[in-house]
């Protein structure tokens, strides 16, 4: 809402030192959030005066037509002889009153005037337009054609309102008050202390029964309706300069005198009002649901088809409006230039002023995605009581204005209501604020908006018409609070009772983060925003349930309507776009939710506010929603240790990612079994799936490894690019975070290579567990420390395993013969499972 | 034992003729004396002093001889190995005192050099910064709290007093979950706020409750310099009997002093939201210039634009409508809360200019970050 500080000091007697920020950190404080004070007008200098057009002279020969004006600006050039000055607009005749800069003068920006030649002549000045003077848009492009009647020599920077400071409020949707310029003057005198002229205090004739007739079917929809009606306006009659300046000082653009008075009241007053061209009106006017797929074209030329919840103004024909959003164009007011066609001219206008319903209107305006001056309104509440008072000021108006005669005919169509009042002890704005008031402060304050007050300990509050959003108790504490200031409020510290620190859950995620960026991970956290077509780049077999997505119905991006069920394709993106900016040697991880849609999609219910929701209703909420589990990921390009002085560097690979698993299990304290596996993404060959064991059964909790081929030249990735994904939530889950301490001997420790020759495919984890077993209890490690491949030595398909074995008892040094009996039993049982042989 | 031989005559054992107990030292303190490194210094130390050494052999020799002639013997081959052992360890300390003036010169090296051989890794700021603030709050006896990011309505909107033709419910740019089929029905949103982890917690928890929701939230604003669709939040909520505004007033305080160093304070504003009643803007003094910028143009300040001031979020009393909708009695209990968002946090606190560069994951970003902010 923009408040012109000249308009609010129509209804306030502010100081006349007291500037736009002063009013600002005023009404800020007290709750209005004024975001900018726009002081219009701040670097214009005059002479700026009237002058009229005495001779224009076209002058040929230019791209563009060029006048050669004379202009009488009366004594205001020091010499009361004609201006000479070029112009370039076209939109004016000899005769015509227009605005003029004299040289000396500045115009906005700074823009210093000057006597100069231009296009052969000597241009004393410039005639405005409304852009030049910093007034905003008027419609016309051109330079401003005053009023006949305006006199020559005047000052224009007083008689056009050029300086003044605007507030630009941002108004909450609570406060559908201060949509007007009434009730930010209503909150500028509370904050100063000073009394407000209600300008919606008018005398208002009573009802009654010759006025328009109005038939109101939804007495709910519509609560208030008057009509009145204005006959005999001129249809030349336009807005006088003062309208319009105020108008253009709110952000509105001036149109036509009736449209005009119907804004400024609205803005004025905060009351929504129509004007209906009354002889394009058949029969009454009526309010009442639409019927199902009816149809009305808006003023915005737009045929909309009706819902049945839509509430709107008809006549014998059907629908003429919208109610509370926007009129219909089959009865939109016409002036003269419109028509161009006086006969047409709209002279006879009836004036709605009703109170809509703020959920019928806001669903309309959404429905019909139509939001307008009026329905923001309605939507946040209009005052009901000052329909009448609109509808008076907007008649007035017109009769003052466009010399029209108000009839005597007055319709007031209103249900009955009873304010609103509420209960409050008088000592509850004390206990929410933390602070001692006393009750005479609570009255004083309550009074001031504008509440009737009654009671000792327990208060009756009666809220005022204009203010719908005091409902409870906790506003009306809010509004004592305000206005003894938020800035009064005492600073103290509650004493919550001891906590329990963070959940195993919570700091695993914090270990797991810290780990991999210690092994040389970079975070990365992404969007989790994925087109479809990824998974096919990827690699994901047809009926891969990772296919299976959330989708969006207003995703951003066409492109990526589904929510990620792996982490993958973002963290892929990051590894490229880092990739393309110049860094090569990459290492990222990311954790975070992944989305998987649930068997059956249902639609959650709407479930009650006005008490907790049962159990089992706030389980069917949960079980329409997606799981959500945590993932962990990495991918892995470029150097993972770097060339340097020290020697030769070495790529990233598959055993990277793998190891990145082993890591995060290890910190999540779970035991993980990596087998070979195949995968989607990964090469083939190198894929590492990863299992757990859940309760006795396995479970596949992701895959390591390095990327296929296929799928880095999709995605366009790095050779080599290696990536892991695992379900963070289950390795949690299965996760032992008290690791125990092992016995730690001191006797001496014995150590005996073995080397193992296999076939090419069996898995070194495979040899290793029937070394373990085989080895028994004087066992403390084992560390494969070669795999060695060589046809000639060792045969086709066949490969050696070098391991070292540690082993030590607890209780006595081993002989020699114990560690190699030790050992024999380990190779045997190798060869036994494995059908290793000792190499030769 | 076998009895001595008492036929055996010391001087008809060759290897213990003084003569030649003398030949062994010289050869050996020659030796020594010969070595040139330490590395020689040990292979004469084996030669001429380990168990095959000349002399170690002429000491075993002694055991044979018959008791009168042992005394001898022993004294002499005794004296001759502590003439050289001794010369020994002169020379092994003349070789270190040596080594420790050249070789180690020598070995020196340019400890200057890098070894960037596995660059560091990093945490992302957002991350830190969130555990940051969190941790603030557990070590008052807040606990975290977490929930859904694809979340229903009811917990999103409704229990937060923003129904279904709340103006704000319009304004929240929320994002929607399809639903069956491909419909626009489904009740499901991407959450706009962390607030409905307040909701569930107020559920879950036994009161008092005091929890920190940190979070990623979702709106639809186009990707810029100062937006993004995704981002982060903090909320804090406290129910308990007889908290107030001063009690929340004083926790905003704690939050920035710990965050932002002693001194620091914050300001409320009045404001609306629907789930908060007494609602305000907070704002906190500018850690940089502690509102000395203002009124004061040789001393701009860029982190607040001289406004002494930075916008941090929105606060309140909770809405005893919602402390109704979580089944919480609204007549014995009440509550306050608050929001802000971490990346503009992170832009004043750490001066990140851009909001895209909290978002893209480049590495040369988030490094500098290490593991804790």
């Amino acid at each position: 809402m923009r408040v012109p500080l000249s308009w609010l000091r129509e209804y306030v007697d502010l100081p006349a030192t007291e500037t736009g920020r002063d009013v600002q950190a005023k009404l800020i404080s007290a709750g209005l959030e004024v975001e900018t004070v726009e002081h219009l007008g701040a670097d214009l200098k005059g002479p700026l005066v009237v002058g009229q057009v005495l001779t224009i002279e076209e002058l040929e020969g230019f791209k563009k037509p060029i006048r050669f004006c004379t202009v009488d600006v009366g004594q205001a050039n020091g010499t009361g002889e004609p201006q000479e000055i070029v112009c370039g607009a076209r939109n004016f005749s000899v005769g015509d009153k227009v605005v003029v800069v004299l040289p000396g003068a500045t115009l906005p920006g700074g823009f210093s005037i000057s006597a100069r030649k231009t296009y052969g002549k000597t241009s004393h000045g410039m005639i405005c337009s409304s852009g030049e003077l910093g007034m905003g848009d008027d419609g016309t492009h051109g330079i401003i054609v005053l009023p006949p009647e305006t006199e020559v020599g005047k000052d224009a920077i007083e008689l056009l309102e050029l300086v003044d400071e605007v507030l630009d409020i941002a108004v909450t949707a609570n406060r559908g008050d201060c949509l007007s310029i009434r009730g930010v003057a209503r909150e500028t005198a509370i904050a100063y202390g000073l009394p407000l002229r209600d300008p919606a205090l008018l005398d208002v004739p009573g009802p009654n029964a010759f006025g328009y007739p109005v038939r109101v079917a939804d007495p709910v929809g519509c609560d208030r309706f008057t009509a009145r009606t204005v006959t005999g306006l001129t249809p030349e009659a336009r807005s006088p300069i003062w309208l319009q300046r105020r108008l253009q000082k709110v952000g509105m653009r001036p149109i036509s005198l009736a449209v005009d008075v119907t804004n400024y009241v609205m803005m004025e007053l905060g009351q929504p009002l129509h004007a209906y061209d009354r002889k394009l009106v058949q029969g009454a006017i009526g309010v009442r649901r639409a019927a199902e797929g009816e149809k009305i074209v808006t003023l915005d030329g737009v045929e909309r088809k009706l819902h049945a919840e839509d509430l709107v103004i008809t006549d014998d024909r059907g629908p003429i409006g919208i109610a509370g959003v926007m009129g219909g164009a089959n009865t939109e007011i016409a002036d003269h230039d419109d028509t161009g066609d006086a006969a047409n001219a709209t002279t006879d206008v009836v004036i709605e002023a009703a109170h809509f319903d703020a959920v019928t209107v806001a669903r309309t305006a959404r429905r019909h995605k139509l939001s307008s001056e009026a329905s923001r309104r309605f939507e946040r509440g209009v005052d009901p009581q000052a329909a009448a008072a609109a509808a008076q000021r907007t008649v007035d108006l017109l009769v003052l204005l466009a010399g029209g005669t108000a009839e005597a005919g007055v319709t007031e169509v209103i249900a009955p209501s009873a304010p609103h009042t509420i209960t409050v002890p008088a000592d509850h704005p004390d206990k929410v604020a933390g602070v001692i008031y006393g009750r005479e402060t609570v009255v004083r304050r309550l009074q001031e908006i504008g509440c009737d007050v009654y009671g000792q300990d327990e208060l009756i509050v009666t809220v005022p018409s204009w203010r719908p959003d005091l409902a409870e108790a906790n506003d009306l504490a809010e509004e004592v609070i305000r206005l003894e200031g938020y800035e009064n409020l005492p600073s103290t510290l509650p004493k919550p009772p001891s906590g329990r620190g963070l959940t195993h859950r919570q700091r695993l995620h914090r270990r797991v983060g810290r780990v991999l960026a210690g092994a040389g991970y970079v975070e990365a956290p992404n969007y989790p925003f994925v087109s479809e077509q990824v998974f096919d780049q990827l690699g994901l077999e047809a009926d891969d349930p990772a296919r299976r997505v959330v989708k969006l119905t207003n995703p951003l991006n066409d492109e990526e309507p589904a929510l990620r069920t792996s982490l993958l394709p973002g963290l892929l993106a990051a590894l490229r776009r880092n990739d393309g900016r110049g860094s090569h040697d990459l290492a990222l991880f990311e954790t975070g939710l992944v989305f998987l849609p649930r068997e059956e999609q249902r639609v959650a219910g709407h479930l009650p506010v006005d008490r907790r929701p049962t159990d089992e209703e706030l389980a069917s909420l949960d079980a329409v929603l997606p799981e959500q589990p945590r993932h962990v990921a990495v991918v892995l390009a470029g150097a993972r240790e770097q060339s340097g002085w020290w020697g030769k560097g070495r790529p990233a690979d598959w055993a990277d990612a793998v190891e990145a698993a082993r890591t995060v299990a290890r910190e999540a304290g779970a035991e993980l079994v990596v087998r070979n596996g195949q995968y989607g993404p990964w090469h083939p060959g190198r894929c590492a799936e990863l299992v757990v064991v859940v309760d006795g059964a396995e479970q596949v909790v992701g895959h390591a490894g390095e990327l296929h081929p296929r799928v880095l030249k999709a995605l366009g990735l790095p050779v080599r690019t290696s990536a892991m994904e695992l379900d963070l939530d289950v390795l949690e889950q299965v996760g032992d975070d008290t690791p125990q301490a092992p016995g730690i001997s001191t006797f001496p420790v014995a150590t005996q290579d073995v080397a193992l020759v296999v076939d090419k495919f069996v898995p070194h984890a495979e040899v290793e567990a029937a070394l373990r077993e085989g080895a028994g209890e004087l066992l403390e490690g084992i560390r494969l420390f070669d795999v060695y491949e060589n046809e000639e030595q060792l045969g086709e398909g066949r490969k050696s395993l070098a391991y070292a074995l540690r082993f030590r008892a607890g209780d006595r040094t081993l002989t020699v013969d114990e560690a190699s009996a030790a050992r024999d039993a380990a190779v045997a049982l190798a060869g036994e499972r494995t059908g290793a042989v000792l190499r030769g | 034992m076998s009895a001595p031989n008492k036929s055996y005559d010391p001087v008809e054992v060759e290897a213990l003729k003084p003569e030649e107990i003398e030949r062994m030292r010289d050869e050996a303190l020659a030796a020594f004396a010969a070595a040139d490194s330490l590395d020689a210094l040990q292979e004469a130390k084996v030669a001429h002093t380990g168990g095959t050494s000349p002399l170690a052999l002429a000491n075993r020799e002694i055991g044979a001889l018959p008791p009168h002639a042992k005394a001898e013997a022993g004294k002499r081959v005794g004296q001759a190995r502590g003439a050289v052992n001794k010369a020994l360890a002169a020379r092994q300390a003349e070789l270190e005192a040596e080594r420790d003036q050249r070789v180690l010169v020598e070995e020196a090296v340019d400890v200057t050099l890098p070894y960037d051989r596995v660059p560091a890794g990093a945490r992302h700021p957002l991350t830190t910064l969130s555990e940051r603030i969190e941790d603030v709050f557990v070590a008052m006896g807040y606990e975290v709290a977490e929930g859904p990011q694809v979340e229903a309505e009811w917990f999103n909107f409704d229990a937060l007093n923003i129904g279904p033709d709340h103006p704000a419910r319009g304004e929240a740019d929320t994002f929607f979950v399809q639903g069956p089929e491909g419909g626009t029905e489904s009740g499901v949103v991407l959450r706009t706020h962390t607030s409905p982890v307040q909701i569930r917690s107020l559920m879950e928890r036994e009161l008092p409750v005091y929890v920190i929701c940190p979070g990623r939230v979702y709106r639809t604003d186009e990707l810029d310099a100062t937006h993004t669709p995704v981002f982060h939040q903090v909320e804090l909520l406290a129910v308990d009997e007889g908290l107030t505004m001063a009690d929340l007033k004083g926790t905003l305080d704690h939050m920035v002093q710990a965050l932002f160093g002693e001194g620091m304070k914050t300001r409320l504003r009045p404001n609306f939201f629907p789930f908060t009643e007494p609602s305000a803007e907070m704002d906190m003094v500018c850690y940089v210039c502690r509102g000395e910028s203002v009124g004061n143009p040789d001393r701009p300040c860029r982190t607040c634009s001289s406004e002494g001031w930075i916008e941090l979020g929105g606060c309140g009393m909770v809405n005893p409508k919602v402390l109704t909708a979580c089944g919480v009695d609204p007549e014995k209990y009440s509550g306050f809360a608050f929001g802000f968002g971490i990346e503009r946090m992170l832009m004043f606190r750490h001066n990140v200019e851009d909001m895209r560069d909290m978002v893209e994951g480049d590495v040369r970003f988030t490094r500098p970050f290490g593991m804790e902010i």
